[in-house]
């Protein structure tokens, strides 16, 4: 370790010694603090550069096809018709069965972890949790085309068929690889973040509002519903789009298992394509430039609703936080 | 109170008895169902991969197609210098900027930097594959190690940052004042005296970024691209064990599938190994300082 030097002991030159007294390095000072300040702009700058380099990349094809881009379905790069609605429509269906699975379970899952479960048991619940959380997706993918789909293919869609084969949702052949099934792999990969967040949210929820609802004799589930799940709504809405933006992104573990088919069908055992699939897949086979192009203005699209959606499920979730901490405060 | 109230009131409480009962058990349904996939993944993990997990997966290169056998060697290699090459960029970065929050910065820009490191932390990482692809394999003419390391960079920084941030709050107050007091110069003071305490903490942070990005796929498509070969120079496409395990994973080979487990083991295990150790770094934190 360096330390500035005792003045006395330097040297018995005046000007030494009143340079060691002097404010130490002024300049090392004001140089570091503008050193930490560029690095800790990066990330405002790299959002920006991020912006600029997908909207440069895509210039061509938004001047080409303009609004069109997202309102038509022909994918043809041969012809060079390039609409982006098929991968729309798969990220949209895949990210929404992903929620209606993953919503109910993980919230339900951090009630249990932060009201009802026994107190010896949470911390290894939340390791393990943590742990699925640490599978990479391309490993979950890995998983979903050997076990998952053939699984899928086997029992629960035959199922679902048999039950619900009436409405168009469950109609048709069942392949295995569908959106149906890249849904729930995205279910699996956004359930940890929700459940870790929602954890989050509950557990910074007062005391004083279980005391309360204790107080005049309610159940442990009637304080949670009362007291916790009501004065945590906002928060949860927030770990929700949270782990909409994360599906919505979602690329290694549903490329592998959505069969990558860019149509718009009613059947869900039918094959699909997402936004960051097609990317994923085609990327290095774009042969032309207009090709090329069509894929980075697919990212542009991406990377603009993904922001959007963690945008305002930052402002939630920080709301959220804010309100408990001036509670506190107020205690 | 007549009887008769007296039985629906004692109806009702045996009915509020039950309806806690029920979701006490529905939750707990749940919870088991969230750690389900966990136990699948790591039990077929398991079966499959465990058998081709051998000497011969970590010293040869993969054989050519149709021949069956060899290993990943150079992928295993290749991902150690994809992360080496990212920590260049992320580690300096995201400490340094953390550095920034937890030090210098005013309530109003720690908040706009935070929301921008959290809205990135938000953002599909395929995004930064493409980002790179444009910035660099474009511009440089070719995919690369380099490409590929930057794009593993650019997620750590928002990563980082966070966690160093966190740490460094976390430091007593009277460290910075004391060094302060002996005249040492601020900068000195941060770094000797703040960082030096917080180390731990930082360290922590940086492995659980690099845990995080030693599985990323979606980025290196098409930055560092996949090499069936050694890498010989930084400027040409590298391999890495998350590519080669989605190739062979959707390759028709049945010998390749085989790898993909062994390679998808290997990959798991050295991820929750460095899990597990940022566990025990970070055990007791809240007891001594940091």
């Amino acid at each position: 370790m360096e330390i500035a030097t005792p003045p006395a002991v330097a040297s018995d030159d005046p000007r030494s010694v009143a340079r060691a007294m002097a404010p130490p390095s002024r300049f090392g000072d004001k140089a570091f603090q503008w050193l930490t300040l560029a690095m800790a702009m990066a990330v405002v700058v790299l959002i920006i550069l991020t912006g600029w380099q997908l909207w440069l990349g895509s210039s061509l094809a938004i001047q080409k096809f303009g609004f069109h881009f997202l309102t038509t379905s022909t994918w043809d790069p041969v012809a060079e018709q390039f609409g982006a609605l098929p991968f729309i429509y798969g990220t949209l269906v895949s990210s929404l069965i992903a929620l209606l699975i993953a919503v109910p379970l993980s919230i339900a899952t951090a009630v249990y972890l932060t009201e009802l479960a026994p107190l010896l048991i949470r911390q290894p619940l939340v390791s393990l949790i943590e742990m699925l959380a640490a599978i990479p997706s391309v490993i979950l993918g890995l998983w979903g085309i050997f076990v998952m789909v053939p699984w899928l293919r086997d029992y629960p869609f035959p199922l679902l068929k048999r039950l619900f084969g009436w409405t168009p949702f469950f109609s048709g052949p069942i392949y295995g690889t569908s959106m149906l099934a890249g849904g729930i792999i995205i279910a699996i990969m956004i359930l940890p973040i929700i459940t870790s967040v929602s954890r989050e949210i509950l557990r910074s929820v007062p005391d004083l509002q279980r005391e309360a609802a204790y107080a005049l004799g309610a159940t442990r589930w009637e304080v949670t519903r009362i007291a916790v799940l009501s004065y945590a709504r906002k928060g949860l809405f927030g770990a929700v789009i949270l782990g909409l933006g994360r599906a919505l992104g979602e690329t290694m573990a549903v490329t592998m298992v959505i069969g990558n088919t860019p149509q718009i069908a009613a059947s869900l055992f039918k094959p699909g394509y997402t936004l960051a699939s097609v990317i994923a897949n085609e990327f290095t086979e774009a042969t032309t430039d207009i090709y090329l192009e069509a894929l980075f203005e697919i990212g542009l699209v991406l990377f603009g609703v993904t922001i959007l959606v963690n945008l305002i499920a930052q402002l939630l979730l920080k709301t959220m936080t804010t309100t408990t901490s001036t509670t506190r405060a107020v205690q | 109170m007549t009887m008769n109230s007296a039985r629906a009131n004692n109806d009702h409480h045996h009915w509020r008895k039950v309806k806690n009962a029920l979701a006490s058990t529905a939750t707990f349904v749940s919870a088991l169902l969230v750690i389900a996939p966990l136990g699948l993944v790591f039990f077929h993990l398991l079966v499959n991969g465990a058998s081709s997990v051998n000497w011969d997966f970590f010293v040869h290169l993969p054989k050519p197609v149709g021949e069956a056998g060899g290993g990943m060697v150079n992928a295993i290699v290749g991902s150690l210098e994809l992360l080496a090459l990212a920590s260049v960029i992320g580690i300096p970065v995201g400490v340094l900027g953390g550095v920034y929050l937890a030090e210098y910065g005013t309530a109003r820009v720690n908040w706009v930097l935070r929301f921008a490191a959290d809205v990135l932390n938000g953002v599909p990482s395929i995004t930064w594959g493409v980002v790179v692809y444009g910035l660099v394999v474009l511009r440089f003419k070719g995919f690369s190690a380099y490409a590929g390391g930057l794009a593993l960079g650019l997620i750590m920084i928002p990563l980082i940052l966070r966690t160093t941030e966190e740490v460094i709050l976390l430091v007593p107050n009277g460290y910075r004042e004391a060094a302060l007091a002996l005249g040492v110069a601020r900068w000195k003071t941060i770094v000797h005296i703040v960082m030096k305490t917080a180390s731990k903490g930082i360290i922590t942070g940086i492995l659980l970024a690099l845990a995080r990005i030693g599985g990323e796929t979606a980025p290196l498509l098409f930055t560092a691209f996949g090499n069936r070969f050694w890498n010989h120079s930084l400027s040409q496409p590298i391999a890495a064990l998350p590519l080669q395990i989605f190739t062979y994973a959707i390759s028709p080979y049945d010998d390749w599938h085989r790898q993909a487990w062994a390679g998808a083991l290997v990959l798991v295990t050295g991820i929750f190994c460095v899990n597990v150790m940022v566990r025990i770094l970070t055990r007791g934190r809240t007891a001594s300082v940091v």
